[in-house]
């Protein structure tokens, strides 16, 4: 039974008060952060977009506009709330708190701190228990990742169907196909990640990203990085790929019957995700709370207990990803459909299937004390060969769908 | 604790399939499909089978019942059926027929067997349960060492159904005519 509540080292030997205590406080520290980061986020996303649009952006309520979401919670909080008649009404009332709650969830696995230097493997003491600044660590891992981005694709689907008007399901039918189109990528990406670390578990991938040259981004080869960059924007529907509610085509997507706080909710989601999300790349690809060290030379903060210099390595690392969010956006047009479509099912998933296999074969290769450059380089006459056939196969479709009569 | 787990689970996997069952409408009793399916999830975490438990939602409940409701949604069949009118006149009295049959059989077996119930037949190493990463290490020896066999016919199998989809979907034209 202890196995269900997941391997952290403060769960084992049942439970009594004070581990009880900690875990919720862990809880409650972990949806306050995400709560207010939300709010950050969203004045940092116009504050920054702002700058690169040459305006000032929210600078009035409080100093320098910070209190601009606070300010625009509470009047969407006032505002009236409407029901469709049309509307599927149990189905159109769940459907903003399914999008709402995969958002917060998947935060539970990252790993927010901790000393992970000399071995100690993120473990800290509170209380007099060891525990991890993480609020789960479940068997499972990154896989629980994954799991609540593909349960995250409900709330955006019922949401547009429910509303019983035509725009919200047509954002909501391109929104799954999208998600679950990108999902493929994001998960074979991600298992180039779980080849290298050999472990599912989020403390564990951290721990041994130790310096810059362990890095996952440096071991898996950089591919599956911008793979699943690529892939993880798909699946937040963030520009380039907001096809889910492409204003100028859809009135406003999924949520165009939506008002008051049920609107802001998604809102609210959009964001959590982002943070989410990034902090997820940053676990998997960039140590995590792990210090930027290079060889042997440290960067240390000083003055700081090494815990929670790893917050604020994590926090820096995550506000670099989130800026990048924002500059696609500032910068990126929206993708047509059908590119959206070619690049997800022609590039994305080939790509991140061939160099999976790539890194497979060096694998086995290392195992089985073969030449490493032997082995990589047959394996990349396969994959030419594989991709070679594969674009003879889309010149021959193309030929027959011409000769069919289809214009495109 | 255990027993608590296991009555919410059952009680999630019951009223999903009665869901399954008694909605009219096709969204809603997709939608009580992910609950039973969410139940089994439980079922297998407390089974100490974590890596099932997440293979589930990811596989099931994340792509094959969204696949479900995409395509209820594309075809536009989203709307209350009146379950009164019946199409083909046979089948209520078959179905019932049937499902007694199934539940005699399950009980058949369960009764014939029941001393097998408590032993444990293979599944998982228990012993190695304390590694974070016993759970897929073991799934991966089943698979890919022991039944790798079976595991490659099931993917030729796959393979075959994909392709025969592909060649349903596709519409023939002769002599290429156009449309």
């Amino acid at each position: 039974m202890s196995s269900l509540l997941a391997v952290d080292p403060l769960l084992e030997g049942g439970l009594f008060w004070t581990p009880l205590f900690i875990v919720l406080i862990k809880v409650l520290v972990v949806f306050v952060v995400g709560l207010v980061a939300t709010m950050l986020m969203v004045w940092f996303e116009r504050k920054v977009i702002a700058g690169m649009q040459n305006r000032v952006g929210p600078n009035k309520a409080g100093p320098w506009g910070l209190l601009q979401t606070l300010a625009d919670g509470t009047k969407l909080f006032f505002k009236e709330d409407l029901i469709p008649e049309r509307a599927d009404r149990l189905v159109f009332r769940l459907a903003p708190y399914l999008v709402l709650a995969p958002a917060f969830l998947a935060f539970a696995i990252i790993p927010l701190g901790g000393d992970f230097r000399d071995g100690k493997g993120g473990i800290v003491t509170l209380f007099g228990h060891e525990t991890r600044l993480q609020l789960a660590d479940p068997p499972v891992g990154v896989l629980f990742a994954l799991a609540i981005s593909a349960i995250a694709v409900y709330g955006i689907m019922l949401a547009g169907w429910s509303s019983g008007s035509k725009y919200p399901l047509l954002g909501s039918v391109r929104a799954s196909a999208q998600m679950v189109s990108y999902e493929a990528a994001l998960g074979l990406s991600l298992a180039a990640v779980l080849l290298v670390s050999g472990t599912l578990s989020t403390a564990g991938i951290v721990d041994l990203q130790s310096s810059v040259g362990n890095w996952n981004i440096v071991a898996t080869g950089f591919v599956p990085f911008f793979i699943f960059m690529i892939a993880a924007t798909a699946e937040l529907n963030r520009p380039p790929f907001d096809l889910v509610e492409a204003e100028q085509e859809l009135v406003g997507g999924f949520n165009t019957e939506y008002s008051s706080i049920r609107f802001a909710l998604f809102f609210l989601a959009e964001f959590m995700n982002t943070i989410t999300m990034s902090a997820l790349i940053v676990t998997l690809f960039f140590g995590g709370p792990q210090p930027i060290s290079i060889g042997n030379t440290t960067l240390d903060i000083p003055l700081l207990p090494n815990a929670l210099e790893g917050t604020v390595w994590l926090l820096l690392k995550v506000l670099v990803f989130l800026y990048i969010y924002v500059w696609f956006r500032a910068t990126l047009p929206r993708f047509r459909y059908d590119q959206l479509m070619d690049l997800g099912w022609r590039i994305l998933i080939p790509a991140s299937l061939g160099w999976f296999m790539l890194l497979a074969a060096q694998r086995v290769g290392r195992d089985a004390g073969w030449d490493q450059a032997v082995v990589t380089l047959s394996t990349a006459i396969v994959l030419i060969v594989g991709y070679v056939l594969l674009q003879l196969a889309y010149k021959v479709s193309r030929a027959n769908r011409e000769k069919d009569g289809a214009s495109f | 604790m255990e027993l608590f787990v296991f009555v919410v689970a059952a009680a999630m996997v019951l009223g999903g399939a009665l869901g399954v069952i008694t909605r009219s409408n096709p969204v809603h009793a997709a939608l009580s499909l992910v609950l039973t399916l969410f139940g089994i999830a439980v079922m297998f975490v407390s089974h100490d089978a974590q890596f099932l438990a997440a293979v589930q939602v990811i596989v099931y409940a994340g792509a094959i019942v969204v696949l479900f409701l995409f395509v209820i949604m594309l075809l536009g069949v989203d709307r209350t059926e009146d379950v009164n009118i019946e199409p083909i006149t046979v089948q209520r009295p078959l179905a019932l027929i049937v499902s007694a049959g199934v539940i005699g059989i399950v009980i058949a077996a369960v009764v014939t067997s029941r001393d097998l119930l408590g032993r444990k037949v293979g599944g998982l190493d228990e012993t190695t349960l304390g590694s974070p990463d016993a759970n897929i290490r073991q799934v991966a020896r089943e698979i890919f060492g022991n039944n790798v066999f079976a595991f490659e016919l099931t993917s030729v199998l796959l393979l075959v159904a994909v392709i025969g989809t592909v060649l349903m979907a596709r519409r023939v034209k002769s002599g290429g005519a156009g449309k």
